[in-house]
């Protein structure tokens, strides 16, 4: 029996913290919710920062991988190629004219497509928003679900069979398996559709988010949903497993740990149906650090892309950052930086404010 | 007789945890049962509400109105949890959900066992406040445990208890996790609330002096067995035990007449 007394620091219900947040008159969640968006901008833009520095301080001449042997030879045409990308002038005012073109949405001219940096993010991204995004989704579902099971029916057969399950999925590397998967399913047993988003015959929805399984349902377009959702289900497989194993197994042990408080044993002394405490009153709680690995995870996941993408010939930001740091195409690379770097940033926001949406304690406080 | 326990064997792992326990609980009546740590006090209050730990078989007879609740239906038995035999358990800042707001876990169950409308749960969560006590009761309802003082909190979880008029109470050391100022004000609240309410109370403490403030029966427990069970008086004043008298001996102040618990709410 628990004999512990703790987390007894009496707060006494009229605090002056209270007062404060009465006479400002914002719902506690909404002043929350202001606090973490303004955190974000400060860090958006200390990653603009980060990936200027970064991308300049990269040893390797940016002009050597742009110019052709010949016109390197001479000086005034190397000369001019630099003041037309603006690397004739200081690091700090680089950066100043690199911050105003963004507030622009102006990412500057890729070096080596000779479009717009924004132009190409604008066509990599949706693809690698698409893939993430579904891989996420699935292994939140699975990786929760299967977690949750194996906590209530523990000790038994399926508890042990997933524990196998989400061992394989931590323990397998993720392009040995994205090699494995490309091979067995397509190759082999020719079940699933090879590379790219959809089959090229049918050509593609009209973009309107650029994810190709929305805008076909939004065009109506059912043979083209199938055709991309078969494209985007080895992949997303492939990507999620890790992840998957990764949160079965946490879900697991949080969701036994928060059986064994007493509000569980107090919530069935009310009389309360299973079904209640099981989603009132352990999953609310276990969400906690089950959100907290989720955000952790979802942050290598993204750098898995890079591996999926290459060998299932993903049209992503991926192939696109690989493709621009070969050839030190600055601006692209910088442009990708920044978009990593907001993804992460938003991913954390996500998973801060869940946790005041979550636990009272943290946004009363 | 409102809650009549016969020969409550408990084994757990082996181990026989209660020995064949015998108590009675009357309306209107507070009995308190004392013993030392791990005689058994905790796992008898858990045998009543079937929430023994995973593995444990309970044998005997636990009569409620003439249902033995040892060998009820599970559904059966989820109503008469909360509905008529509720409990409050030793530490308030852990028996309360830290995350659900005090009218949540104070109207949920009355809207699933009295069938309750959302208003009229509320309605009744802010009298049932004001009857323990708790200033601000309207403001209260909507605030989270961690704002409130151990001894607000554990009147909390007694306002939870009593939400659904139960008939019996099970405080399981209810002031033993409190400051030793407020632990008074709890007692005397229950006390109070047994008298009003015709509340049979089983109140389980290894503080005599407790007991000799509100208890109307006491029962000492050792080893998984009462050892001794009697109005307060006879069972304070003239213990028939010999492990009674070391107890009342261990107690600070005149032997044989222990103390009231001081302080103030
Ligand atoms: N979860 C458990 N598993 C096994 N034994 C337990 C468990 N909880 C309590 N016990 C044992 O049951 C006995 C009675 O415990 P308990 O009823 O908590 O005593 P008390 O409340 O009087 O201090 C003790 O010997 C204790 O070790
Ligand atoms: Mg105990």
């Amino acid at each position: 029996m628990s004999n512990t007394a703790s987390g007894k620091t009496p707060l006494p219900g009229r605090g002056p913290e209270q007062a404060r947040a009465r006479r400002r008159g914002a719902h506690p969640l909404a002043r929350f919710l202001v606090r973490r968006l303004l955190t974000a901008v400060l860090l958006a833009w200390g990653i603009t920062l980060v990936t200027f520095v970064l991308t300049n301080l990269v040893p390797g001449d940016p002009v050597a991988a742009n110019l052709g042997q010949r016109a390197l030879g001479d000086p005034a045409i190397v000369a001019q190629w630099r003041a037309e990308h603006g690397l004739d002038k200081p690091l700090w005012e680089q950066y100043a004219l690199h911050l105003q073109g963004l507030l622009q949405g102006d990412f500057g001219t890729s070096q080596q497509s000779h479009r717009p940096v924004a132009q190409d993010l604008a066509e990599f991204v949706p693809a690698t928003l698409e893939l993430a995004g579904a891989a996420i989704l699935v292994s939140l579902v699975l990786g929760v679900g299967f977690g949750v099971l194996a906590a209530l029916r523990r000790d038994r057969l399926s508890d042990h069979l997933l524990r196998v399950l989400s061992l394989v999925g931590i323990s397998v590397p993720t392009f040995w398996l994205a090699l494995v998967a490309f091979y067995v399913f397509f190759y082999r047993l020719q079940i699933t559709p090879g590379s790219g988003r959809v089959d090229p015959a049918l050509g593609g929805a009209p973009p309107v988010t650029g994810l190709q399984t929305i805008d076909a349902l939004l065009a109506g377009r059912w043979d083209i949903f199938a055709s991309a959702a078969g494209h985007l289900i080895t992949p997303t497989l492939v990507l999620a497993l890790y992840t998957i194993g990764l949160l079965t197994r946490f879900t697991r042990s949080a969701v036994l740990e928060v059986l064994g408080q007493d509000y569980v044993r107090a919530a069935r002394a009310k009389g309360l149906p299973g079904r209640v405490i099981l989603f009132r009153y352990v999953l609310r709680s276990a969400l906690v650090p089950i959100i907290t690995v989720a955000g952790l995870a979802f942050g290598s996941l993204l750098s898995g892309t890079v591996l999926v993408e290459a060998i299932f010939a993903w049209p992503g930001i991926g192939q696109y950052a690989y493709k621009s740091a070969t050839t030190l195409d600055l601006p692209a690379v910088m442009g990708v930086g920044l978009v990593v770097g907001v993804v992460y940033l938003v991913i954390n926001l996500i998973v801060d404010v869940l946790y005041g949406v979550i636990d009272p304690r943290v946004r009363l406080q | 007789m409102t809650l009549e326990i016969t020969g409550l064997k408990v084994s757990l792992g082996g181990r026989d945890i209660l020995r064949g326990v015998d108590l009675h609980l009357e309306k209107g009546r507070v009995h308190g049962l004392a013993g030392e740590s791990g005689s058994g006090k905790t796992m008898t209050g858990l045998a009543v509400l079937g929430l023994l730990p995973h593995g444990a078989r309970a044998t005997g007879r636990i009569d409620l109105g003439g249902r033995d609740l040892l060998t009820l239906p599970p559904r059966e038995l989820n109503k008469v949890r909360g509905g008529q035999v509720a409990m409050v358990f030793q530490d308030p800042a852990t028996s309360l959900h830290p995350m659900l707001s005090v009218g949540r876990q104070l109207t949920e169950h009355m809207r699933h066992h009295l069938g309750l409308g959302r208003a009229e749960a509320r309605a009744r969560a802010v009298e049932l406040l004001g009857k323990v006590r708790i200033p601000g009761a309207e403001e209260a309802y909507g605030r989270f445990p961690h704002q409130f003082s151990g001894g607000m909190r554990q009147r909390i979880a007694i306002a939870i208890a009593l939400a659904c008029s139960p008939r019996v109470l099970i405080a399981d050391e209810p002031t033993t996790a409190l400051d030793v100022t407020v632990q008074a004000g709890v007692l005397r609240l229950l006390r109070g609330l047994c008298d009003e309410l015709g509340l049979a109370v089983l109140l389980v403490t290894h503080d005599l002096g407790v007991m000799s403030a509100i208890a109307d029966e006491v029962s000492v427990m050792k080893d998984g067995l009462v050892v001794e069970t009697g109005p307060r008086g006879q069972v304070l004043r003239e213990p028939a035990h010999a492990y009674t008298r070391s107890l009342l001996d261990a107690l600070p102040g005149e032997p044989g007449g222990p103390a009231e618990p001081g302080g103030k709410a």
